[in-house]
């Protein structure tokens, strides 16, 4: 189940019966993952703790196998770029990777020389990387941050400081890990909010890891669960959170898409079509049932 | 029982964390405290076992004031397990790990031997007891955390953030091991932004916002308070928020859980068919 | 904790924070060089005056105040230890030449303290790590400079986070013998370098998403390009430096007790 909007379809990644066993481990880490990522897209990646999600992040942008070693079976292709045969540094002008723990990625004492980072490893001429950095800083909202040193920065604002940085290099793809395990809900919300924006506006396709459905699944055109090294299902988020298999397996599926889900069960006759993944449609389909008497 | 009675606390280098805060909690309840980050949570905990002294006010637990008393002896009642497992975790085997709050306390061997076995099982790890905690997964280092202090059977266990980066999962498992310690009496304490958990465990709650409470009560009346939430900036949890929806159609507002929902709905449907 | 404190800077603005590091540090390089040169209290003075106007343009009087203040047993010991060898030698008596010597000596010292605290309290080590860069010093050094900057803070927390965390499971720090003290640190420093390891390779896995060695002619986003003021800064350099090897070599300098005419 492809989901496009609106754009020609160009795959940015793909895997190919991508397996990866990190060195010194027995079992591989992911099995026989085979994806196709189109431009644009919203996929959100989750699973059980440990099912591999994060090892395939770091296969998109080269972290496996250049700084992971271990062995590494099937392909990957991104932005046209065969993987294993291109530095890392080359891939992170395509996928930027923003991780869970912002205080981990942020290097420099002021924000606008972190977001600057990426662009002098490049050796950018200096007037490029000016303008790129400014305009990184403001479509993530940290302009008014930008002199400030990390430790004076909320959570959020450290998350959001990461998500310019990896913006700055123009890429076509943003990857991020969990990026809202540490803050708190309104924190995350946002996040969400700002990811969705550079999703829309700017086309950039985003590949979030997350838990925390409950806020993201409704900015999604597709979701993707992994267990135990391979993707289980992949497809539309009505569809795949509605899945009684999707919950036996530990996926938090948002609770109105549950309640939704208990209802129809017990027969009731809501209004079909859409599963509802935020309250308002869960509350919108209900009400149907109370028309209908 | 733990009573904080007018507690300020400024730290060293001068941000006043604690601005007045009074409350009790009584032995064998479950308190959630909650609030954004930054709203003086986790430094109100850490005045429970003493790691934290009041700059201003009286902190007393079981009647002895936390000022009197050393963490250590503290402790013996008041349990805490940090949000990081990874802040304390630094003996080869998880049995040792188990093991070092009962040796610090000068529990004798036959005791430390009963009491690390009846930890392990009470989590599941009986398996990893040799085990290098460095080798186990997150979830499984947050477990041995979790035995590592309730080894010593303390009155009172704090958990600070426990569901941070956790899976649905292992969040549903926290929370059945959190009713089975309420069924041993203890009080528990939680510390956490995690909504729809504390939405399915209902623990009385405590809103904390810029050092200060702003509302406590029981989950229902603080959950279903939307004026409350929004000062504290806590989001409300999604059923809450869609039966905000179904309001003009004459449900009630208060309700939190999923399958609360499911009766309410039903109930409801029942009396309109009738 | 309140060292590591010091090493939160903030970004100020001041007419010495603006100046050029580079010029900045041969200025307190030549007031360095002077003060171990003249051993008499005159030029001591005239170069500790100097530096007032550059504590007062900064607005660093505070701190300035407060690392002089951590510098007075350190100046005490000296004037005693001074005091104690001339004394000695002297044949146990008190002149009022051996207080001045003792005293010269303690206000060398202060005059070294002041102006190396004037350079730390106005160089942001953000300005500091781009002199370096700017001096040809290899990137990877520079870019280790500011990183441990960076993070010394954020160990210096989390080695309180866990210390907090064993403290809670009954670690007394302070209790037992000498050995045992020593001891009780395990269950702190384990934790703290394993964190400290696993820290520093999610660091290195952010930096190579980040075209960390893409190429060996890395750009720097600032230039440290010399003002106006950077300028003046290197005249009054130049100039104190000519006065003080003219007034070495054409002009004896008294000392305070024949300027009072107090004889030994």
């Amino acid at each position: 189940m492809r989901f496009m909007v609106a754009r020609e379809s160009v795959e940015v990644i793909k895997t190919e019966k991508l397996t990866f066993t990190y060195a010194g481990r027995n079992e591989p880490s992911i099995r026989d993952v085979g994806l196709s990522i189109e431009k644009g897209e919203f996929v959100i990646l989750t699973g059980p703790s440990g099912c591999g999600k994060t090892t395939l992040c770091r296969c998109f942008n080269g972290l496996i196998p250049h700084f992971y070693q271990g062995k590494l079976e099937g392909e990957v292709i991104v932005a046209g770029l065969k993987v294993n045969e291109h530095p890392t540094y080359e891939l992170a002008c395509h996928v930027g990777l923003v991780f869970q723990n912002p205080e981990n990625q942020l290097f420099a004492l002021s924000v606008e020389k972190d977001v600057a980072f990426g662009l002098e490893n490049l050796g950018l001429p200096r007037e490029e990387i000016r303008k790129r950095v400014d305009w990184a800083m403001k479509v993530a909202g940290v302009y008014e941050l930008k002199d400030r040193a990390p430790y004076e920065l909320s959570g959020g604002q450290q998350q959001r400081v990461a998500i310019a940085s990896v913006l700055a290099m123009r890429p076509e793809v943003i990857v991020l890990d969990e990026p809202t395990s540490f803050l708190d809900p309104l924190g995350a919300k946002r996040i969400f909010e700002d990811i969705y924006k550079l999703n829309q506006k700017l086309g950039i396709t985003v590949i979030l890891v997350e838990h925390r459905l409950d806020l993201a699944a409704k900015y999604a055109t597709r979701v993707i669960v992994m267990n135990d090294g391979r993707v289980l299902l992949d497809g539309d988020p009505r569809e795949v959170l509605s899945l009684e298999k999707t919950r036996l397996l530990g996926v938090g599926i948002p609770k109105a898409t549950r309640l939704y889900q208990l209802l129809k069960n017990d027969g009731i006759p809501l209004k079909s079509g859409k599963v509802p993944l935020t309250p308002e449609e869960a509350a919108e389909a209900i009400k149907e049932a109370f028309k209908s008497d | 029982m733990i009573e904080v009675k007018d507690l300020r606390f400024v730290y060293p280098n001068g941000v006043e964390a604690l601005r007045g805060v009074s409350l009790k909690i009584e032995d064998g309840e479950f308190v959630a405290i909650m609030g954004q980050n930054g709203a003086g949570k986790t430094t109100l905990v850490k005045h429970f076992n003493g790691l934290l002294k009041p700059t201003k006010g009286d902190v007393y637990v079981d009647g002895v004031n936390t000022k009197d008393v050393s963490v250590a002896t503290l402790a013996r009642k008041v349990g805490y397990v940090f949000q990081n497992p990874d802040h304390q975790l630094f003996c080869e085997s998880v049995e040792q790990e188990v093991a070092f709050a009962l040796k610090n306390f000068g529990f004798d061997q036959e005791t430390i031997e009963k009491r690390v076995s009846w930890a392990l099982q009470l989590l599941g790890l009986t398996q990893y007891r040799q085990v290098s905690p460095f080798m186990l997964s997150g979830g499984e280092r947050k477990r041995v955390a979790l035995a590592s202090v309730l080894a010593w059977d303390p009155k009172v266990v704090i958990l600070d953030e426990p569901t941070i980066g956790q899976d649905y999962a292992q969040k549903e498992k926290l929370r059945q091991f959190i009713m089975q310690l309420r069924t041993q009496k203890k009080t528990v304490v939680i510390v956490t932004h995690d909504v729809e958990f504390v939405a399915e465990c209902q623990p009385r709650i405590i809103l904390m916002k810029n050092g200060k409470i702003v509302a406590d009560g029981s989950a229902k009346e603080i959950l279903t308070n939307p004026e409350v939430l929004l000062q504290a900036s806590v989001i409300p949890p999604q059923i809450t928020q869609t039966f905000h929806y179904l309001k003009d159609i004459g449900l009630p507002t208060n309700v939190i859980d999923v399958y609360e929902a499911r009766e309410t709905i039903l109930e409801f449907l029942g009396e309109t068919k009738k | 904790m309140s060292f590591f404190e010091g090493l939160k800077f903030r970004k100020v603005s001041s007419p010495i924070h603006d100046l050029d590091p580079r010029i900045k540090f041969v200025f307190v390089l030549v007031i360095f060089v002077l003060a171990v040169v003249f051993a008499e209290i005159l030029p001591l003075l005239f170069l500790f005056i100097l530096q007032l106007p550059f504590v007062l343009l900064a607005r660093v009087g505070k701190q300035w105040l407060r690392s002089l203040k951590g510098a007075i047993f350190f100046a005490v010991l000296i004037f005693l230890m001074n005091f104690i060898v001339s004394f000695i030698y002297a044949g146990y008596v008190v002149t009022a030449q051996m207080i001045e010597n003792a005293f010269t000596m303690t206000f060398r010292f202060i005059v070294l303290v002041s102006s190396f605290s004037i350079f730390f309290l106005t160089t942001s080590p953000d300005v500091l790590g781009l002199a370096l860069e700017q001096s040809h010093i290899p990137y990877e050094f520079c870019f280790a400079f500011t990183t441990a900057v960076r993070f010394v803070p954020v160990l210096a927390d989390e080695a309180q986070t866990i210390m907090d965390a064993q403290k809670a499971r009954g670690l007394e720090l302070e209790k037992g013998n000498f050995l045992k003290r020593v001891r009780n640190y395990i269950p702190i420093l384990v934790p703290l370098i394993v964190n400290a390891i696993r820290r520093s390779l999610e660091l290195a896995e952010a930096m190579e998403s980040r075209a960390w060695g893409a190429t060996k002619k890395r750009t720097n986003l600032y230039v440290l390009k010399p003002k106006r003021e950077d300028y003046l800064l290197a005249f009054i350099t130049v100039a104190i430096l000519a006065l003080a090897i003219y007034v070495k070599i054409f002009v004896p300098i008294p000392k305070i007790t024949q300027i009072l005419r107090i004889s030994a």
